[in-house]
């Protein structure tokens, strides 16, 4: 599905991943936990293919090069990134926005597109996922949605693109308790044999409604450690510095274990 | 008679238009715009009204308002593209001379005048004396040129309590082939009280044509008068384009103005409200997308002079390729406008680096009790939404596409004349690849 090597990224001079690595299986999730600043979010920045990085190593997905595609090629070939901040477009409806998108992807897939009733309908189904109702389709997208709803637009649109690897950035940040359930019984239910997640992530919080297959720890720009579910737990016992020191000097053997 | 050769050497020539019947008053009125002219002369980048609009461009092209241009290319068909027909009264004027065979009155209710300014040149000026007078504080030479030589335009009166129901449509269209043409169009609405009705002006001609427009519309609003005003300015960028939309307003009387800016190579869009009744209510609204090398100024003179009165202004320009894009509103308000409520705003998207906007919202107040606000904001396409988008799939070219039509929309929005919202739509659409009719929430 996905296969990151010695992946290096830097950012006006200043190293950022120095050299991750990372495999994941079709169906898989994997969490990747680590301090501020240690690179997680520039991992997703990379796998969607946000400008302005410096970027050596490699990355196969699903057999090919994903380093040379456009973000909307990506998006096509099924990679989705939840936004940590879901960004606010004024003036243009929720609803338009997600069967454009769908809509757009069906057509670099060679697919019929759907036109608006059908879309509806489908919408209708997904909305249920992240209990939300018609009122957040018909406003911009984003635009004065609380934190919990902007989380929550962000899984519904991966409901509705149904990619083969989601990629959910700190989903869990600035989320209540109800919230919080709400955005990862719609992550669960979206959880299926094709599909791989990478579930990055500050707080060992989330990873007790998500379990993960796999958790890494990443300082530095590096996957320093690997585990199971259990590894998380552990971290929230003794913090990432520990994990640091515990493992220095330790090559990142990350996913290829299993 | 030459009096216009000390203000420039190349609009020199022109001799102001003498009617063998008209009223003293109007050869004086004419002849005195052209002297005024002569001794003052166009404005340049020191006169405060027009510091970033160059009139270079215009000044070195040899016009003419001499020879009248045949118009011999025009169709029903090339009217019809450029004003899609909204079925009411339309009255059509060529090179600013008004076509019968173009024009249709109908639906014009007993007792309502909606006829052509020769007209009323020709069978009794004297009602457009109070037109022809401009105070010497807001003259400049466009205007005083239009004072000289306007010979038409629409006329319209709609006594007390008239409601027109179908829009009033005026499409001022020029073809003037080879000759450089100079036309002078005045329009004059006088809404009585309690009268109501909807006027579109639409401007264009054949492309590449080299002319300029100079034109002036004035309205008279009296109690309660209520009207409805847009304006499409759609010239070929070969083509300038100035104009004046003056407004007086009495007691109650609502007036509200959209302007969408399209066309010509220079184009200034000046509007001058007067609110002299207590509680008028005005809202002018633009949208500006030039492209290119041309340059849109929307050039904004509000002024509150009587109590509980409110302006609303709210003008959005997205600009691209070198062009250059001016706000320039000023709202006043006299001392004694108490209770006035007047705000204006201006939002530009420049989707070049080398497009330039120069946006100046001015407030200059002399009471106390009054709610103003005004603002501008002057941005670039929002990349972190572009991306956004793109990783939803949706292509760059189409994102910025929806973008721009997400930023223009609110200014669609407030088109209440369906062919005329469409037009737009669609020209949105065709600049920015945009699918725009489906956008909106």
């Amino acid at each position: 599905m996905l296969k990151i090597e010695e992946l290096h990224a830097s950012i006006e001079d200043k190293e950022i991943l120095r050299g991750v690595n990372l495999q994941l299986k079709p169906g898989e999730v994997h969490a990747i936990m680590g301090p501020n600043g240690s690179g997680k979010s520039t991992l997703a920045s990379v796998l969607i293919g946000r400008e302005g990085y410096l970027v050596s190593g490699s990355v196969t997905y699903e057999g090919q090069d994903l380093l040379t595609l456009s973000p909307e090629e990506r998006a096509a070939a099924g990679v989705f990134l939840a936004f940590q901040h879901p960004v606010e477009i004024p003036g243009v409806g929720n609803m338009y926005f997600m069967r454009t998108a769908l809509n757009s992807l069906r057509r670099q897939r060679g697919e019929e597109e759907l036109d608006p009733v059908d879309f509806l309908a489908l919408a209708q189904e997904k909305m249920k996922l992240v209990e939300m109702d018609q009122t957040f389709m018909n406003r911009s997208v984003n635009e004065g949605f609380s934190g919990g709803e902007k989380k929550r637009n962000e899984i519904l649109q991966m409901a509705i693109l149904e990619p083969k690897l989601a990629i959910l950035d700190e989903t869990d940040s600035g989320l209540d308790i109800d919230a919080l359930r709400v955005v990862a019984s719609g992550v669960n239910a979206l959880r299926s044999e094709g599909r791989s997640m990478l579930v990055i992530t500050h707080h060992q919080r989330l990873l007790d409604y998500i379990v993960p297959d796999q958790v890494h720890v990443m300082t530095a720009g590096r996957i320093v450690r690997s585990g199971g579910k259990d590894l998380a737990v552990e971290l929230e016992a003794h913090g990432y510095t520990g994990t640091q020191e515990a493992d220095a000097g330790r090559l990142s053997t990350a996913g290829i274990s299993r | 008679m030459t009096v216009l050769s000390a203000a420039s050497g190349v609009l020199a020539g022109f001799e102001p238009r003498l009617g063998a019947r008209d009223p003293a008053w109007l050869a004086e009125a004419r002849v005195a715009a052209l002297q005024w002219v002569g001794e003052h002369g166009f404005p340049t980048h020191k006169d405060e009204d027009w510091k970033y609009t160059g009139l270079a461009p215009i000044l070195a092209v040899p016009f003419d308002a001499s020879t009248v241009a045949s118009g011999s290319r025009v169709t029903a068909e090339m009217i019809d593209e450029a004003a899609v027909d909204l079925g009411g009264p339309r009255l059509v004027f060529v090179n600013g001379h008004f076509s019968s065979e173009f024009s249709r009155v109908t639906g014009v209710p007993a007792g309502a005048v909606v006829t052509t300014l020769a007209a009323v040149l020709a069978a009794g000026p004297d009602r457009l004396e109070p037109f022809f007078a401009h105070a010497p504080g807001v003259r400049h030479a466009f205007a005083a040129f239009n004072d000289a030589l306007a010979e038409d335009g629409a006329f319209i009166h709609l006594p007390s309590g008239t409601i027109v129901d179908e829009p009033i449509q005026l499409v001022y269209f020029s073809d003037t082939g080879g000759v450089p043409l100079i036309s002078s169009p005045r329009s004059v609405i006088i809404a009585d009280s309690h009268s109501r009705a909807t006027i579109v002006e639409t401007y264009a001609g054949v492309d590449s044509d080299v002319y300029c427009t100079n034109a002036v519309t004035e309205l008279l609003l009296a109690e309660d008068a209520h009207i409805e005003h847009y304006k499409v300015q759609n010239e070929p960028t070969s083509a300038f384009h100035v104009a004046l939309l003056s407004v007086r307003q009495g007691r109650g009387s609502r007036f509200s103005s959209r302007s969408i800016m399209l066309g010509a190579r220079i184009a200034r869009h000046e509007v001058r409200v007067q609110l002299d009744g207590v509680g008028a209510e005005v809202s002018l609204d633009g949208v500006y997308l030039p492209q290119g090398d041309q340059l849109h100024d929307n050039t904004i003179f509000v002024d509150h002079a009587a109590t509980d009165c409110t302006s609303h202004q709210l003008y959005k320009g997205v600009l691209d390729g070198r062009a250059h894009g001016v706000f320039n509103g000023h709202i006043m308000v006299r001392h004694g406008a108490d209770g006035t409520d007047a705000n204006q705003k201006n939002k530009n998207l420049l989707l070049s680096d080398r497009a330039e906007v120069d946006t100046r919202p001015r407030l200059e107040i002399y009471t106390d009790d009054v709610k103003c606000t005004h603002g501008a904001a002057v941005g670039q396409m929002d990349e972190e939404a572009l991306l956004y988008l793109q990783t939803r799939a949706i292509p760059l070219e189409a994102a910025r596409g929806l973008l721009i039509y997400a930023f223009v929309h609110e200014m669609v929005d407030r088109i209440e004349l369906d062919p005329l919202r469409a037009q737009l739509e669609r020209v949105v659409a065709t600049r920015f690849g945009s699918d725009a009719t489906v956008v909106a929430p």
